[in-house]
């Protein structure tokens, strides 16, 4: 069986530094896969790889294929007819990938007018409205009504997140990439964006790739893991096996020093 | 209340200030267009009519007096507000067009064609623009209200076009855009709905400032004989005709230089207030 995404022997490059190699791992179809690793290790450029929106700066070699068409060195017309389509990705900072200026449901509206033509369905304002709507609920946001009609910085950080994910869900990607979703968000409302991704995923049959350096969130959300430090590999596999039994001494001191923090939470509370 | 007002001292003061000069903008410009407007129904006399005695100072007759051919300078202030604002619009619309244009095309463009672009756009800020002005006139070869308003527009292009770009590339860095991109906006869309709104209330109080300059220039223009031709009244021309009798009438320079003055800092003062009160990630929320 072909899967969504394959990559194999990724490598990326500026002209002086080596910033991801030999990197190779693959997503099935409605998998959800986990990308670990510190800051700077290179998960977050490994999802732009994917998206086809690196930087000009830097190169791109090896094999990115998603959905059948190869993303490095594609033209940006394939590239994008493809975001959207078969990829979409909610980011860490909502306050930052929401335009400030432009009220919420007009920004939900954008993709889901371009899913709709896409589709071939009425591209009306009330079919537009109503799908809206329908994705405001699914994401669960109280209150849509007020919701559309408002800007970013007039909701919490949480409901900025829903929204953000509801504009993902707006392009009904067959690949989800969530690049530390809940990394600026406060504990609590951390464990509802990851239960609301796991259980969205799930229902529409969406693949995930989650990215996060939080070994918690990430065994919560994945079913195979891989681990990334200074830009290459260091271990893969399912991911109960990678967070209980790690093989690899970085993924050994993450998991220890993740152990040692809950262990120095619970002996305080 | 104390603490109130020491926790927020200059918020505070500064959205009272801004209401203040908010206000009086308004009310400058508002004077200006509404006697631009009207001299194209009314005005107490015609233009070139010689209705008065030669240099009387302003009466119930004349209220702004008369030049020194005796022609009625309230009404040749009216008909100059009907110029300035035609070429501050005009001038600023055309300034704006070539100059958001380019601007954006070098924030988009290649690292070779942007570098390129901007040394352009540094080397024509570098002329002042009057001079870009009168070249353009000198080459069209006559001196018409057309002519001065395409001159300045292009003499602005310059400074507008290096704030787009500017302003364009701050927006492109932004991670909506990225997020805008991945779900599958293509660039047309990006920059009709994402750039131009986010960069429009800078680049707003800009061309307002830039409209300032259009009327200053003009009034340059008309001053050095290259502006609107006789039968139009440029306060530029009125404040070179009252040159000479500026000792025994001195109304006839100080009323047009005062209009100029009240409209430029008027359209400042507007601009400036205009984008606190819409911006929407400012104030009351």
């Amino acid at each position: 069986m072909s899967d969504l995404l394959t990559v194999r022997d990724l490598r990326l490059s500026t002209p002086d530094t080596v910033l991801v190699q030999d990197l190779s791992f693959s997503i099935a179809a409605g998998e959800r896969f986990g990308l670990i690793g510190e800051s700077g290790s290179g998960k977050s450029l490994t999802s732009l790889a994917v998206t086809g929106l690196l930087a000009p700066g830097l190169r791109a070699e090896g094999s990115v294929e998603l959905a059948g068409t190869q993303v490095i060195g594609a033209p940006e017309r394939r590239l994008v007819g493809l975001r959207g389509n078969a990829v979409a990705t909610v980011f860490q900072e909502p306050l930052t990938a929401l335009d400030p200026l432009m009220p919420l449901g007009r920004q939900i509206a954008g993709p889901v007018r371009r899913r709709l033509k896409r589709e071939g369905a009425e591209t009306s304002r009330a079919a537009v409205r109503d799908e809206v709507m329908a994705l405001l609920e699914q994401v669960r946001l109280p209150d849509p009504v007020r919701l559309i009609g408002a800007y970013p910085h007039e909701v919490s950080g949480g409901q900025r997140q829903r929204v953000a994910i509801a504009m993902a869900l707006a392009c009904r990607p067959r690949l989800l990439i969530a690049d530390e979703p809940t990394t600026a968000l406060d504990v609590t409302t951390q464990a509802e964006i990851v239960r609301l991704i796991t259980s969205l995923v799930d229902e529409l049959g969406i693949a995930l790739l989650f990215i996060s350096h939080d070994l918690a969130v990430v065994g919560q959300v994945a079913e195979r893991v891989m681990v990334m430090r200074h830009g290459r590999a260091v271990e893969s596999g399912p991911a109960l096996q990678v967070l209980t039994q790690p093989q690899d001494d970085y993924t050994r001191n993450l998991v220890a020093a993740a152990r040692r923090f809950d262990a120095a939470l619970e002996g305080q509370g | 209340m104390s603490t109130v007002q020491t926790a927020r001292p200059m918020g505070k003061g500064r959205r009272s200030r801004g209401n203040a000069t908010y206000w009086l903008g308004l009310v400058l410009v508002g004077v200006i267009v509404l006697a631009g407007l009207v001299s194209f129904v009314w005005t107490p006399y015609a233009l070139s009519d010689m209705v008065g005695g030669r240099l009387e100072a302003p009466s119930l007759q004349h209220w702004a007096g008369t030049d020194r051919l005796g022609r009625d300078l309230f009404t040749q202030l009216m008909i100059g507000a009907r110029i300035a604002l035609i070429v501050g619009c005009g001038a600023v619309g055309i300034g704006a067009a070539i100059g958001v244009t380019t601007g954006l095309l070098a924030a988009f463009a290649t690292r070779f064609l942007d570098d390129a672009l901007a040394a352009v756009f540094d080397i024509l800020i570098a002329f002042p623009t009057l001079l870009i002005a009168m070249l353009v006139v000198a080459a069209r070869e006559e001196a018409s209200l057309g002519t001065a308003i395409l001159a300045l527009g292009i003499g602005l292009s310059p400074i507008v076009g290096r704030i787009t770009r500017i302003l364009t590339k701050q927006v492109l860095g932004q991670d909506y855009i990225t997020a805008a991109r991945v779900s599958g906006t293509s660039w047309g869309a990006i920059v009709f709905w994402h750039i131009l709104p986010n960069i429009a209330p800078f680049l707003g109080v800009n061309l307002a400032l830039q409209f300032g300059l259009a009327v200053m220039a003009e009034a340059s223009l008309s001053y050095l004989g290259l502006g609107a031709p006789p039968p139009n009244a440029s306060w530029g021309r009125m404040l070179q005709e009252a040159q000479g009798t500026v000792y025994t009438a001195p109304w006839g320079a100080f009323l047009p230089g005062l209009a100029l003055f009240a409209l430029v800092i008027g359209i400042n003062l507007l601009a400036d207030g205009l984008r606190d009160r819409f911006d929407p990630t400012k104030g009351a929320a």
